[in-house]
């Protein structure tokens, strides 16, 4: 199902919540809305799961169009982020309660909804478990039923509300590559919220941006990350270093800090520079030079962080082998390979 | 890491004098009472203790009360369930004042509550000569009765299911209702079973409290005998009338009800926890 979003707005009394989002979501893609709290994304995917209604604008499932459509007229299957488990039922009852509550000619027979369940089960690797309560799961086993009562209903599209948020790093881990295999396995064109970009930009197709309300960027992750639409993003997805400084005819300035800044106008000016594209260079040569302050080796890479003469912060990634003579104090000259200019 | 009871660093005679405190409080204050309660209704014996209950006046006094309990309660669950549901699930303006205004029983005396109805609809009061007109009686009538007895217990059912509900929160209806579930089996699939216990608990506090309720029921009732009396005021008469057997009887009844409800209650709170523990 594709899903458009059309210049939506919500508004909560007067707090905005979301101004002016547009936003096409393709047949089968699986895609993250990713923001920092307060940026609008649970509510645009509440929106679009017909649990808020937008002030302002249209939402279309295909080509109709849903604005006002509840949850179920949409057949969403919606994950919440504490699951919304039903905790008096069994795992079991919890899966089939999405076509036990159907009626007349659409409601499946018993043996219909048994064995949809226990297909279910099985897809989400919970076999054998269907008899259990909710409070007898571990967390990424309650995950695992929530993603299987919301797939029962066939629904047209999959929503997840920080699906991950809840769970510790390694079931974390296991529970993403879950998600992509299930979501290869069915089909579904699924959205789903984080806050944490390495799971935005592991796992989905497409990542959307949000910021207080609006949509700062859509792209690949590749694309988020290497070609950012602006300061935001450039700050907000992966590593940089941020320098405040002063473009003027294609170049950035900050005390004795130049680079390169192409098309942006002349005026204040923001740089974003990521750790790994700071080369060490032989004096003379590098564009910026720092004293060493802290040196952490990490696997491949050691991270070096020192200062400018100018007291600007500088983090760097360098290759294990090229900062092998790196001492704290030592005086390093930096090139960078690739800065991101954005008026400020 | 919280610390279980038992490992209190409080001195032994400090626990010893502590509890003595307590034990001899509710044996002086409590069980005393109530020992004696039904000490004086047999003091002439258990038949002279039944004759008292089964003459007519109170076998009236008791269907009065049981009346008056059997319509309050069902209407206070049902608008309890309504004002918690308000609470916990919507926002709207003025929730705070709804949630000040559902106490407002607890802290009014019922006296004023009865005299509250006596001004409203009495013969000289706002709606008395209307209802007058429409030959209605209201005070001085089973009505009356009800109405007080709705207002003093009032809070009972709604004070035991909001912050349950609140802290449940919407979410699971939320579901359900995105699952294809109507308002209604959403509330019977899921948000019935999860307040059940909470449910109960508040009416059978209410159950005790209607039934036990005297001052309002007091003012509105108009103490005609077979008529309008409720058993805590049979109590009364039949104490002003130097009939102590038959007062301590009836008391005893009332004691006896109570104590049934008390045991039903504890029964549930040592079942909740068990149902809580397959279910949380």
């Amino acid at each position: 199902m594709t899903i458009s979003i059309r210049s939506v707005e919500k508004r909560f009394g007067r707090y905005p919540a979301l101004n002016g989002v547009s936003l096409e979501i393709a047949d089968g893609e699986l895609l993250a809305l990713l923001g920092p709290s307060g940026s609008g994304k649970t509510t645009l995917l509440r929106v679009i799961a017909g649990l808020e209604f937008p002030s302002d604008g249209q939402i279309l499932y295909g080509d109709q169009d849903m604005t006002f459509a509840g949850a179920a007229e949409r057949r969403v299957g919606f994950v919440f982020q504490q699951y919304a488990l039903f905790r008096h039922m069994t795992v079991a009852r919890n899966i089939a309660f999405g076509l036990d509550v159907r009626k007349g000619a659409a409601k499946p027979g018993k043996a219909q909804i048994a064995a949809r369940v226990a297909e279910l089960l099985r897809l989400v690797e919970l076999d054998g478990l269907g008899g259990r309560y909710p409070a007898q799961l571990s967390g990424g086993q309650r995950q695992r039923v929530a993603l299987a009562r919301a797939l029962a209903v066939n629904p047209s599209v999959l929503l997840l509300d920080e699906p991950f948020g809840a769970l510790d790093a390694t079931v974390r881990k296991s529970l993403r590559k879950e998600l992509r295999r299930i979501h290869d396995a069915t089909g579904v064109t699924t959205i789903f919220v984080t806050h944490d970009q390495e799971e935005a930009l592991e796992l989905a197709d497409r990542v959307a941006i949000l910021n207080q309300g609006a949509i700062e960027q859509v792209g690949t992750p590749d694309e988020v990350h290497d070609a950012p639409a602006g300061a935001f993003v450039a700050g907000f997805v992966g590593e940089a270093n941020r320098f405040a400084g002063e473009a003027k005819g294609g170049r950035f300035t900050l005390g004795d800090i130049v680079l390169r800044a192409g098309e942006v106008r002349d005026g204040p000016a923001l740089a974003f520079v990521r750790p790994h594209e700071l080369l060490v260079t032989d004096p003379g040569k590098g564009d910026l030079a720092i004293t060493v302050a802290h040196i952490a080796p990490q696997g491949a890479v050691v991270r070096i962080e020192g200062a400018t003469e100018g007291g600007q912060r500088i983090e760097a990634a360098i290759a294990r082998q090229i900062a092998a003579g790196v001492h704290p104090g030592a005086r390093l000259e930096l090139a960078v390979s690739r800065a991101y200019v954005f008026p400020a | 890491m919280s610390r279980s009871p038992d490992t209190t660093t409080d001195p032994l005679w400090a626990r010893i004098v502590v509890l003595a405190l307590v034990a001899v409080f509710l044996a002086g204050v409590l069980i005393l009472p109530l020992v004696s309660v039904f000490f004086e209704a047999l003091r002439k014996g258990l038949p002279a203790a039944l004759e008292a209950i089964a003459t007519e006046d109170a076998r009236a006094a008791i269907k009065l009360t049981l009346l008056t309990a059997a319509i309050a309660v069902p209407f206070n669950v049902a608008f309890g369930l309504c004002a918690s549901w308000a609470v916990a699930k919507f926002q709207f303006p003025g929730k705070p004042f709804l949630i000040t205004l559902i106490d407002l029983p607890f802290s009014v005396s019922p006296v004023v509550a009865g005299l509250i109805y006596v001004l409203v609809f009495g013969a000289q009061g706002w709606f008395g000569p209307w209802l007058l007109d429409h030959d209605i009686k209201i005070v001085f009538a089973v009505p009356g009765i009800v109405l007080a007895t709705i207002f003093v217990t009032f809070p009972f059912v709604a004070r035991e299911l909001i912050p349950l509900m609140q802290e449940q929160g919407v979410d699971e209806e939320e579901a359900a209702i995105s699952l294809g579930a109507s308002g209604l089996r959403a509330f019977w699939s899921v948000t019935a079973p999860n307040i059940r216990w909470g449910l109960l608990y508040g009416v059978l506090l209410c159950n005790a409290r209607a039934m036990g309720e005297f001052g309002a029921v007091s003012v509105v009732s108009g103490h005609i005998r077979g008529l309008t009396n409720t058993m805590p005021l049979h109590v009364e008469i039949l104490y002003n009338e130097y009939d102590y057997v038959g007062a301590f009887a009836v008391a005893a009844l009332l004691c006896f009800l109570a104590v049934v409800t008390l045991v039903l209650k504890s029964v549930l709170e040592i079942a909740q926890p068990r149902s809580r523990a397959g279910g949380h």
